[in-house]
């Protein structure tokens, strides 16, 4: 195996909302008896059942209440074990799949304030990922600059799943604004099940859904480099989070071609596609869907040409890895470095900054 | 693709010796050449309301094509038609130049996609015998698909048995993009159909099931919904290998068509890892998916996935094996991989006689 070094970026880290009720203290009078008069369920998602396998490795699933929603045991499993300089948070709480963008507003509100009080609050190593309410690009803007004024917020997340696709022009504020205010945009898998969870509609089963998730990404991906969001907004770095990155580099050898030879269609499009993916998207670590021989990923990392794509994470508490093994074998000491380290702060440009 | 912007590094490799393309599109010179083939209800039902797709638009693709009929510009019959219309222009363009021993026909635009299933099972009937009688009987070197209304499983099982040992036809055609994903229990009686005359079945990339083109609602672009067939493809990979028809239909095989290849190999790592975690939701499957993919799936080339190195594109292909990859042009769509090109020099001969000709007369059962 290869062994972490310490002092590394952890960019994908889950604390989990315990339960709605957890979030009534961050309502306000309407929202909170919204909640409790229409008796309004747990909002958990089925992108990760709690009691799914992959949705909590086995040996960090608590005795009781759901997997990363301790504090103490984020600590110990993830914080600590792996010498973690600072821990990105993403919230998957589902307030993406409510269709009021009014309660969804109030739900990403609460859930900013939870997380900043409950999780920030107590580890100076914790940093966070604003949750918007994208049904409104209004209220989503005003969240973000809401949220911006604390330095601890590092990036905005959306789900890779939701209404629309996320090139399209409509949501291109919510882009200025992130580049504006010093924000990578956050990618993460799952689905706000607003439109079916592949391109032919519903699947049976779990495993399905989140097999597609890759798929998703590769579609957001097209969508965000042809409608020309990287022409617009060239500083603008997005981290595709839980993605999986082994799909990428075939990925783009297809995306390439078509764009060499339909390029007059998006001709807004100022960069090849490769380009665009080099300098402005990045990709976290786990999960790494390869197998587990050095020969075949590194072959995987020579496909994809670049050292700088990927951004260590342990995904916890998903179950991506066991024991100490966050990092696939037979990386270099100089990959290492970059992934956990280099990387992430060349990436996410308020880690650096002084705190207010 | 038809516009070249790099040099290739070595002297194109002319293909000398005879190859398969398992991938040709027939097309009608009108509409009115399949009437002889249907009943007249049918003619007048066409007349009267048209083909009502899973999409709004009546004539044409709801994503607007780079290209007529996204065809090659220099495609056209010199007698008129479509490109694609003409066995003779078919002929002179494509089969006698680049010496084409067997040439698999996959019919679009046929009743596939139908929301009225009595019309869809009507015209790809038609679709069947026009390839007879318009193409496989006059040219020895092709060989049709069996094109069916799969949304209607019951219809399109009697389609396929009604075709058994009838050697004009060497697949059964799916369109990748259905009301469902093609795992779904309702598609089942076409595979029992096809295991049953021993025919594979290929999935083409493209139609219309009414779902959005992405998890994430419609894209904006002809390039969206062209890049975005690998990433459907995948998905109708997926539900096929995890609803278990490999299982239920152990003999039967089928071909990706057009959808690509590259992204065969991450896709099985996947499905791999979380069949690992999630086995107790799947408990039918006796074996790893990728051990289905490599055993049941065969891919055609065409497009050839393009990276600025090609030994990595080689490097793949080892991954997925010499022996699954079937060479296809995409004729006429504008598209075409030009089958002098797509392998540069270095490849063995074995491996190149596999990939041009010999995976296909294998698969296909073609002498």
């Amino acid at each position: 195996m290869t062994s972490p070094i310490a002092g590394g970026v952890d960019c994908d880290l889950h604390p989990a909302v315990p339960h709605l009720t957890s979030l009534l203290p961050y309502m306000n009078d309407y929202w909170r008896d919204q909640v409790t008069t229409r008796g309004m369920t747990d909002l958990v998602s089925q992108s990760y059942p709690t009691n799914s396998p992959i949705s909590s490795r086995p040996d960090w699933r608590p005795g009781q209440g759901k997997p990363g929603s301790d504090l103490a045991d984020m600590q110990k499993q993830a914080l600590d074990r792996f010498g973690t300089a600072y821990g990105i948070c993403n919230p998957l709480y589902g307030v993406q799949m409510v269709f009021s963008e009014d309660m969804q507003d109030a739900f990403c509100r609460a859930l900013n304030d939870w997380l900043a009080r409950e999780w920030l609050d107590k580890d100076a190593r914790l940093r966070g990922s604003i949750v918007i309410p994208t049904q409104s690009v209004e209220k989503s803007v005003a969240e973000i600059e809401r949220c911006a004024k604390d330095k601890r917020f590092v990036q905005v997340l959306m789900l890779v799943m939701g209404d629309m696709p996320l090139g399209k022009r409509a949501y291109w504020p919510i882009y200025a604004a992130a580049e504006r205010l010093g924000l990578t945009i956050g990618i993460h898998a799952g689905s706000a099940y607003h439109n079916p969870p592949t391109a032919v509609g519903w699947g049976s089963y779990h495993i399905e859904d989140y097999v597609a998730q890759a798929t998703a990404f590769q579609t957001q991906l097209t969508s965000l480099i042809v409608e020309g969001v990287f022409a617009r907004h060239p500083n603008l770095k997005m981290v595709m989070l839980e993605s999986g990155f082994t799909w990428l580099p075939a990925y783009l050898w297809r995306l390439h071609k078509f764009w060499r030879g339909i390029r007059m269609e998006t001709p807004w499009v100022d960069r090849a596609p490769l380009e665009i993916v080099r300098s402005n998207i990045r990709f976290s670590l786990q999960p790494v869907d390869a197998p587990p021989d050095p020969a075949t990923l590194n072959r995987l990392f020579d496909h994809m040409q670049s050292d700088e794509l990927l951004l260590f994470s342990t995904d916890y508490p998903h179950w991506q890895f066991d024991g100490d093994e966050v990092l696939p074998p037979g990386l270099s000491p100089e990959l290492v470095r970059k992934i956990m380290i280099d990387n992430p702060l060349a990436t996410y440009g308020r880690l650096q900054q002084a705190l207010a | 693709m038809n516009v070249q912007f790099r040099p290739e590094p070595s002297a194109s490799v002319s293909v000398k010796t005879a190859i398969a393309d398992c991938d040709i599109h027939p097309a009608r010179a009108t509409n009115d050449e399949l009437y002889p083939f249907m009943a007249k209800r049918w003619h007048e039902h066409l007349v009267a309301y048209g083909k009502q797709a899973y999409h709004g638009m009546m004539e044409g693709p709801p994503y607007p094509k780079a290209q007529p009929n996204a065809s090659r510009r220099d495609a056209w019959p010199p007698e008129g038609g479509p490109q694609g219309s003409s066995l003779s222009f078919m002929q002179k363009q494509l089969l006698d130049p680049y010496n084409v021993a067997l040439g698999v026909l996959n019919p679009l635009n046929s009743g596939q996609g139908l929301r009225n299933q009595d019309l869809a099972g009507a015209v790809c009937s038609a679709i069947n015998d026009w390839q007879i009688e318009k193409w496989t009987s006059k040219d020895s070197r092709l060989k049709g698909s069996i094109v069916v209304a799969n949304e209607d499983g019951v219809s399109a099982a009697a389609e396929i048995r009604k075709r058994a040992g009838d050697k004009n036809f060497v697949q059964v055609l799916l369109l990748s993009r259905n009301v469902e994903p093609l795992g779904q229990r309702r598609y089942w009686p076409v595979y029992e159909a096809a295991q049953e005359i021993g025919l594979p079945i290929g999935i083409h990339a493209f139609g219309f099931g009414g779902n959005p083109l992405t998890p994430s609602g419609w894209p904006s672009f002809y390039i969206e919904e062209m890049v975005g067939h690998a990433q459907c493809q995948q998905t109708v990979l997926a539900s096929l290998v995890l609803e278990g028809v490999f299982e239920r239909y152990p003999k039967l095989k089928m071909v990706m068509i057009e959808a690509g290849f590259g992204w065969a190999p991450s896709l099985g790592w996947r499905l791999d890892k979380n069949f690992e975690r999630l086995h107790s939701e799947v408990p039918y499957l006796k074996r790893k998916p990728s051990e289905y993919i490599r055993d049941h799936i065969w891919w055609t080339t065409q497009p050839m996935e393009d990276p600025e190195r090609r030994d990595h594109l080689f490097q793949v292909i080892e991954w997925i094996g010499w022996d699954k990859l079937l060479f296809a042009t995409d004729y006429p769509h504008w598209d075409f991989d030009e089958p002098s090109r797509v392998l540069p020099a270095g490849v063995s001969d074995a491996n190149r006689e596999a990939f041009y000709l010999g995976n296909a007369k294998k698969l296909y059962g073609i002498a």
